[in-house]
């Protein structure tokens, strides 16, 4: 579903990614671990087309097309859906107002007709009850005086709404307290299935519990380092980095 | 992101959907103005020789007078000679007497803005006044309205038919020599609305006026009078369109509001004048002067509006609070694009002991737009425990416009409590990729941050506006971002 290779990108003039390698199939699940400002969140930006992130070598396809060349709202229409480390808020724009305008751009890109209010309601009923965001959320302006785990709840019933193939999901996980992970993580796993890919960026092991990666990758200095299985996550969380580090040392 | 902004400068890039011409028999005065030219706009009024003598005093004023230079706009000089003060459509025999008779070119620009004026098509519970240039063309659902003793005519009409209202009300909010522009449109309006509620009515459906500019080189100078009885209740639109023309038009109108004891008007504007073209050639100057009265107690006036249109908006809905207890209200979305230029807020007087005034003002600016929120507060000797909100919220969109704030205070009586908010925010890059990544086009994204951000507005416009105006913000962004 997506393949990665020798992917160089630089912020202002700054080397951030230096070749990474990374093929993920439909139905996987694949972790990305790795220190602060390895570049983990400028590879899930870069992967979503945001602006400022310059390419400077490599390739990335994507159900067989160059995703690069593709604007933001094209891969999202393609099926790409980025959960934000960092979500915006969006004051005076209801949340569900706003997910009823991207659900029916997207399906009008699908060449399906825009769901009608009622069945939209009922939808997002059903989607918000899944990681057990409140009324009063799906209705307040989007993730406006939101607490961080709350933003992070709306991300994943976004992502129920939008039923994404390949889901990014940068650091889904922090800021929330155990209950809500747990929701989190059981809302995660409902939505895993033989058609989807998810991209999981996380720094702890505790979410890797709950949603089971296939493959576990680190990322250190723009490098991805070490690829392994889900124990490989768990020595993460028992060594740190710098065993990794070291163990790559020449 | 260092090439945030460079996207969001090519959005600007718009379509403006009313400029088209009519082609139509016009009959016009020369260019000019002088006495002889204000004694023919009152003769081909039939108007009676109070009225002529009132424009004359109004003319001889202006001359003494200089236009208002303080504004933060800039625009070339206005030729006042160069100027025609009255164009009106040949119809066969003088004023149409229903709409049977009205010229089926005009029917169907009306159709083209989107106003049918055949009653039986009209939004129901919305009656039409209609000004083709300087004259009004048709005021539908008036005999249903006549039922209630509620007026809602031209008014040139008015004058012919309720000379002793016009004469009562007529300058007496804004005086014959209030300002520069006032005064013009004193001695040489043309046409415009007249409503009058009668004691105890509640007007039983939304009263509209459309104005339409189409003649070139004319000026549209319009006269609206709205005097609510005490106890009365009236909600009121005026909506505003003109051809792509490339030469600029001005356009200096007058309202004023009368609201008696217990009486409320709520009067709503949804401004969309031709803006200009990318470069700033050619669009309308926007020079009005509306003023509320709450003369009575307990009454209230609230001024909503929606100006998203007009290369300069020079404009500032007031409100007088004489009555004790009375209230104004002020909600305004501004928005300017490309070249234009908008200097527009209001002005609360407070006279009243128990008087409330709140102001909401939403500014957005977007390529070399230019905005800025002009907003006075005067608290009186004899305003005791008089109270004001102020919130004034600008939003930029690209970072070659401009927002700027100018709130005056002056406040003359200890017990009066003010508050006064504002925020500058920018469209930011990340909103516009958060909207994109869920799958909206860049111009949608702005258009709901846009939305968004006007909502405090938007929602004061009656329900059948609302998404008129909401859809008109977006349009008028369009090629806003790239
Ligand atoms: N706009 C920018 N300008 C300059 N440097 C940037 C910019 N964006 C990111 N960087 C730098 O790129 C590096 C990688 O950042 P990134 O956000 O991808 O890290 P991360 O792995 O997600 O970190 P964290 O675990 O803290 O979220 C950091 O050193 C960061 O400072
Ligand atoms: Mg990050």
């Amino acid at each position: 579903m997506l393949k990665i290779e020798n992917l160089h990108v630089e912020v202002e003039g700054s080397p951030i990614l230096k070749g990474i390698d990374l093929e993920i199939q439909a139905g996987e699940v694949h972790a990305i671990m790795g220190p602060n400002g390895s570049g983990k969140s400028t590879l899930a930006y870069v992967l979503a087309g945001r602006e400022g992130y310059e390419v400077t070598k490599g390739r990335v396809t994507y159900k067989g097309q160059d995703l690069l060349e593709m604007s933001p709202e094209a891969r999202a229409a393609e099926g790409v859906f980025l959960g934000f480390q960092y979500p915006v808020a969006i004051p005076g724009v209801s949340n569900v107002y706003f997910l009823k305008a991207a659900l029916n751009a997207l399906r009008k890109h699908r060449g399906e007709d825009p769901l009608d209010a009622i069945d939209f309601m009922k939808l997002s009923k059903e989607k918000a009850a899944l990681v057990q965001l409140s009324d009063e959320l799906t209705k307040r302006s989007v993730n406006e005086g939101f607490s961080g785990g709350e933003k992070k709840r709306n991300e994943i019933y976004q992502m129920a709404m939008l039923e994404p193939s390949l889901a990014v999901l940068d650091e889904t996980d922090s800021g929330l307290d155990i209950d809500a992970l747990k929701v989190i993580a059981d809302g995660l796993n409902t939505l895993r299935s033989p058609e989807r890919a998810m991209l999981v960026i996380t720094h702890y092991q505790r979410l890797l519990d709950y949603i089971v990666p296939d493959v576990v990758h680190v990322l250190i200095d723009g490098q991805i380092v070490r690829t392994g299985d889900k124990d490989l996550a768990k020595r993460l969380e028992a060594e740190g980095y710098a065993e990794v580090r070291n163990a790559m040392q020449p | 992101m260092s090439t945030a902004t460079e996207p969001i400068d090519e959005i600007l890039k718009r379509g403006y959907d009313a400029g088209f011409v009519t082609d139509i028999e016009q009959e016009y005065a020369p260019p000019g103005l002088n006495e002889q030219i204000v004694a023919f706009i009152s003769e081909k009024k039939n108007e009676p020789e109070w009225l002529l003598a009132w424009r004359l005093k109004a003319y001889r004023h202006w001359l003494k007078m200089t236009e208002p230079r303080w504004a933060k706009v800039s625009y070339p000089e206005i030729d006042y000679q160069d100027i025609c003060y009255y164009a009106a459509p040949k119809s066969k025999d003088d004023a149409p007497k229903s709409l049977d008779e009205v010229d089926p070119e005009l029917l169907a620009t009306y159709e083209k803005l989107g106003i049918p004026l055949h009653e039986r098509e009209i939004l129901a519970g919305v009656a039409v006044d209609a000004v083709f240039d300087s004259v009004s063309v048709a005021t539908t659902f008036r005999a249903k309205l006549a039922e209630v003793g509620v007026i809602f005519m031209s008014f040139s009409e008015a004058v012919q038919e309720h000379p002793e209202l016009v004469k009562k009300y007529l300058g007496s909010v804004v005086p014959i020599a209030d300002n520069f522009f006032s005064a013009l449109n004193s001695a040489v309006f043309s046409d415009g609305s007249f409503v009058y509620i009668p004691k105890g009515v509640r007007c039983p459906m939304e009263l509209s006026t459309y104005f339409r500019i189409n003649a070139a080189k004319t000026g549209q100078f319009e006269r609206t009078l709205i005097v609510a009885e005490e106890g009365s209740y009236v909600s009121y639109l005026e909506g505003c369109t003109a051809p792509m023309r490339d030469e600029n038009q001005l356009h200096a109108a007058v309202v004023e509001l009368v609201a008696h004891k217990d009486a409320q008007i709520k009067y709503s504007t949804v401004q969309n004048w031709y803006p200009g073209d990318e470069n700033g050639k050619g669009g309308i100057f926007n020079f009005v002067t509306k003023r509320g009265l709450c003369e009575g107690e307990r009454s209230k006036i609230s001024w909503t509006q929606v100006e998203t249109g007009s290369a300069i908006t020079w404009k500032y809905p007031s409100c007088i609070l004489k009555g004790d207890n009375s209230i104004g209200e002020f909600y305004s979305v501004a928005l300017s694009n490309h070249r234009q230029q908008a200097d527009t807020g209001t002005k609360m007087i407070h006279l009243g002991k128990n008087t409330r005034s709140t102001i909401i003002s939403k500014g957005i600016s977007a390529g070399h737009g230019q905005q800025t929120y002009r907003g006075g507060v005067k608290i009186m000797r004899g305003a005791t425990n008089a109270r004001n909100y102020t919130q004034c919220d600008s939003l930029l969109i690209g970072d070659k416009c401009g927002a700027h704030t100018v709130p005056y205070v002056d406040v003359r009586n200890s017990t009066s409590q003010l508050e006064h908010e504002a925020t500058t925010s920018r469209i930011g890059e990340d909103q516009l990729f958060y909207c994109r990544q869920r799958g909206l086009s860049e111009e949608d994204a702005v258009s709901l941050i846009v939305n968004g951000f006007a909502k405090q507005v938007l929602k004061e416009l009656p329900m059948e506006f609302a998404v008129e105006a909401q859809k008109l913000l977006g349009v008028s962004l369009e090629g806003a971002v790239g």
